[in-house]
């Protein structure tokens, strides 16, 4: 079965060609049909694909099918080829999985679009893309899908392009990106030279990572960080994150899938895939864990305040990532590959419940114009409620294994400081405190919906709510496969991940921040006891914070709704400040935006029309009026020309007799 | 009996004298018929001056050109006649003062 890692690619691409070149003719029902199915078959192959890497014994679970030669060009040498391993097949496992329920309920979702057709061949073509980055096994092949990913994003958030606000946010995504992307050439490129003087001309994975540590710290250094600027501009992190909160505006089942479970989790992934490099280099994985926990409660922060029901949730996804990427910068590369796992499931999850209360509310998005639709549309709420629980870390439910895990090893990796720790927990408290606001707000409370909206509220078709379900029992039961040891559980996701991401045992080590708390519970005993002890108060300190959040939540938006606009005016400047999302946009736009737009205006007036234009108008112009002067010597006279004949013949003679006299 | 011979240069001055009418003639006269008879004068001026040439260098070379340019002095009269009567009939007029249409 292995061998056939190659279907799982092909049948996106067939489902993309189908309906990209025949769509049209072959109509809707054969598309709803096709779009979905492409993705289940690939779906259905991953699985027994998972299921015969799990028959293998751990140290076999590698497996590279190459399909051909791509580039052979001197000594530089790629192919097209996939790669399974544990990382790869879950990372394509969450990928497929959760883009054929998005696929099931676009179906219900973009049912009366004129542009249904279009949607499915983009949705086809971005699973195709994103199952080329995930399964490639070399650098090159990875850029493609990395590249191809960023296309398909940018189709689909301006996929109703008619409407100026989305084309723009698709503009922007697309430039964002292309930052980032820049840092990934960059970085691969580097890599490859480097490697070159070794005389190891190749990018793929298994000899790279074999090789690199031929290489000095400071060029893997620089490596990781330029490939970490294309996680950052892919995966939403400060200073790149600007886009994705625009993204927004495509449809809402795009939101989930692509801009919340799958493709920005792709710098992730990346990041795990090169852990080989991170690890060698010490101040790039320090790097990535503060990026990752800067923006994990920065974004937090900005999600207080947002009324957009999908603008809640995209700066929560920021900060989701944000946590991932904390996880891998501490070297819990495990970790951060289960949160992401976790996430696209929650995460999806929301994002589906979100459409749906919209289809609800006749495409209603502001959270001020909702409220107490639990009643009418139960099963979204059901399904939100449950997503949502979470998401803030709620014990027993996915979110909870997996951002704990990742707040402890923030706190007892090598790389892990207490002040990371201290950060992630507080911004998971933020995350509890928003998440409840915006279910409050949109589920409980007194109805602030029009009254023309208002009656024809209705719940969506079985169509929508069922991946509604099915996502719900995955939030919930998706965190079990990853319990940690200190719960009596066995972390199955860590040692499957094992292979590929290293560390088999528990990495507790003394550390500065441990020895700090455990002088506090100070009663003697054995390290390896007292981490354990440890981790557990961590982790009720990270449930308690979660739960204060909820309370706050609940005390502002259902006990008390006239608090928050009280509070808002007392800390007018504040409230200002985070609503305007720390004005980074509009500095953004005068900082970048406008410089370059001056600088390009100055080129174009400058050199454009005054230099390049110039010289050519200048010689046109110069030629013109030399012929203008010159040929007022051709009167039409022919004695005028016969006579200028006779000159010339005697100019000639006459330095011919010169000569022959004076020589 | 035999005939003084004339000196060479003799020859050359009679031709440069015809060559020069020619020339003035093409120059100065209005009628294009007589411009075209100015033109006539001055290639026999040269096949005078072929002819001398080569009989004083005892080479043949100089009659052949004498002949080629009678050859296409007759052409030429031959088309540029035509054209003329072509002219005459559009316009009324062969002075070539009035025929100048072929400019800017």
């Amino acid at each position: 079965m292995l061998e056939y890692v190659w279907l799982i690619p092909l049948f996106p691409a067939i489902g993309f060609v189908i309906n990209g070149f025949f769509g049209r003719r072959l109509g809707k029902t054969v598309v709803s049909v096709v779009g979905p199915s492409a993705i289940g078959l690939a779906f259905l192959t991953s699985i027994f694909i998972f299921f015969e890497l799990l028959g293998r014994p751990a140290s076999e679970r590698l497996f590279e099918k190459v399909l051909f030669d791509w580039v052979v060009s001197g000594k530089f040498y790629t192919v097209i080829g996939y790669q399974i391993d544990p990382l790869s097949i879950l990372m394509a496992l969450v990928v497929t999985g959760v883009s054929f329920f998005i696929h099931v309920y676009s179906v219900g979702y973009m049912h009366d679009d004129p542009g249904y057709i279009r949607y499915f061949t983009y949705l086809n073509l971005f699973v195709f893309m994103m199952i080329n980055l995930i399964l490639a096994n070399n650098f090159l092949l990875m850029f493609v899908g990395w590249e191809g990913v960023g296309l398909c994003s940018y189709l689909l958030i301006g996929f109703w392009f008619e409407k100026d606000s989305a084309s723009n946010a698709g503009k922007k995504a697309f430039v964002v990106n292309r930052v980032g992307d820049f840092g990934f050439i960059l970085g691969m490129f580097l890599l490859f030279t480097s490697l070159g003087k070794h005389d190891i001309w190749t990018l793929d994975f298994t000899e790279v990572f074999a090789n690199v540590n031929k290489l000095d710290t400071a060029t893997v250094t620089a490596v990781a960080i330029l490939l970490f600027v294309g996680a950052c501009g892919k995966s939403a992190q400060i200073p790149l994150y600007v886009w994705l909160p625009d993204a927004m505006e495509g449809p809402t089942p795009v939101s989930s899938l692509i801009h919340a479970a799958t493709m920005v989790t792709a710098g992730v992934y990346m990041v795990a895939r090169c852990n080989v490099l991170y690890n060698m280099a010490p101040i790039a994985m320090t790097i990535v864990a503060i990026v990752g926990v800067a923006t994990a409660i920065y974004t937090a922060s900005i999600g207080f305040c947002q009324n957009d029901i999908k603008k809640v949730l995209a700066y929560s996804t920021i900060s989701q990532l944000g946590y991932m990427f904390l996880g891998v910068g501490v070297g819990a590369y495990s970790a951060g590959i289960f949160h992401l796992m976790t996430h696209a499931f929650f995460k999806g999850l929301l994002f589906l419940g979100a459409g749906s209360v919209m289809h609800a509310l006749s495409g209603e998005l502001d959270m001020r114009k909702m409220g107490a639709l639990r009643k009418k549309i139960p099963v979204t709420f059901w399904t939100f409620f449950i997503a949502t629980l979470a998401i803030a870390g709620v014990p027993g439910l996915s979110g909870f294994f997996s951002k704990d895990e990742i707040l402890w090893q923030a706190f007892s990796s090598s790389h892990g400081h207490f002040l990371l720790w201290l950060v992630a927990a507080i911004a998971a408290g933020m995350t509890a405190f928003y998440m409840f606001r915006a279910l409050f707000m949109t589920f409980f409370g007194e109805s602030r919906v029009d009254h023309h909206v208002a009656h024809h509220i209705h719940e969506s078709p079985k169509i929508m709510t069922v991946p509604l379900m099915v996502l719900a029992g995955l939030s919930i039961i998706g965190g079990y496969v990853g319990v940690p040891h200190v719960l009596g559980g066995a972390n199955h996701v860590h040692e499957f991940l094992a292979p590929v991401l290293g560390g088999g045992a528990e990495p507790a080590k003394a550390h500065a921040g441990i020895s700090l708390i455990s002088q506090a519970w100070a009663s003697g005993g054995e390290a390896g006891g007292h981490s354990a002890d440890v981790e557990l108060l961590m982790m009720a300190v990270s449930v308690v914070i979660a739960l204060i959040g909820i309370g706050i939540a609940y005390l502002f938006y259902v006990k008390n709704p006239a608090l928050p606009k009280l509070l808002a005016e007392k800390q007018k400047g504040l409230y200002q400040l985070v609503f305007n999302k720390y004005y980074v946009d509009e500095i953004y736009q005068t900082l970048f935006v406008n410089s370059l737009k001056n600088l390009g205006t100055g080129l174009w007036r400058g050199f454009d029309d005054f230099v390049i234009d110039g010289t050519i108008n200048g010689v046109a112009y110069l030629v013109g009026w030399v012929s203008g002067v010159l040929r007022k010597v051709q009167t039409g006279f022919v004695q005028n020309y016969a006579f200028a004949m006779i000159i010339g013949g005697v100019v000639l003679l006459g330095y011919y007799i010169v000569r022959a006299i004076f020589y | 009996m035999t005939i003084p011979s004339v000196p060479p240069a003799l020859y050359l001055i009679l031709s440069g004298i015809l060559f020069t009418i020619g020339v003035i003639g093409a120059l100065t006269r209005r009628n294009a018929i007589v411009v075209f008879m100015c033109i006539e004068l001055m290639l026999n001026s040269v096949n005078l001056t072929f002819v001398t040439l080569s009989r004083f260098l005892q080479s043949m070379d100089g009659v052949l050109f004498a002949f080629f340019v009678i050859a296409v002095a007759a052409a030429e009269a031959a088309v540029g006649l035509a054209i003329f009567v072509m002219i005459y009939r559009s316009r009324e007029t062969i002075n070539v003062d009035e025929i100048n249409l072929l400019k800017w």
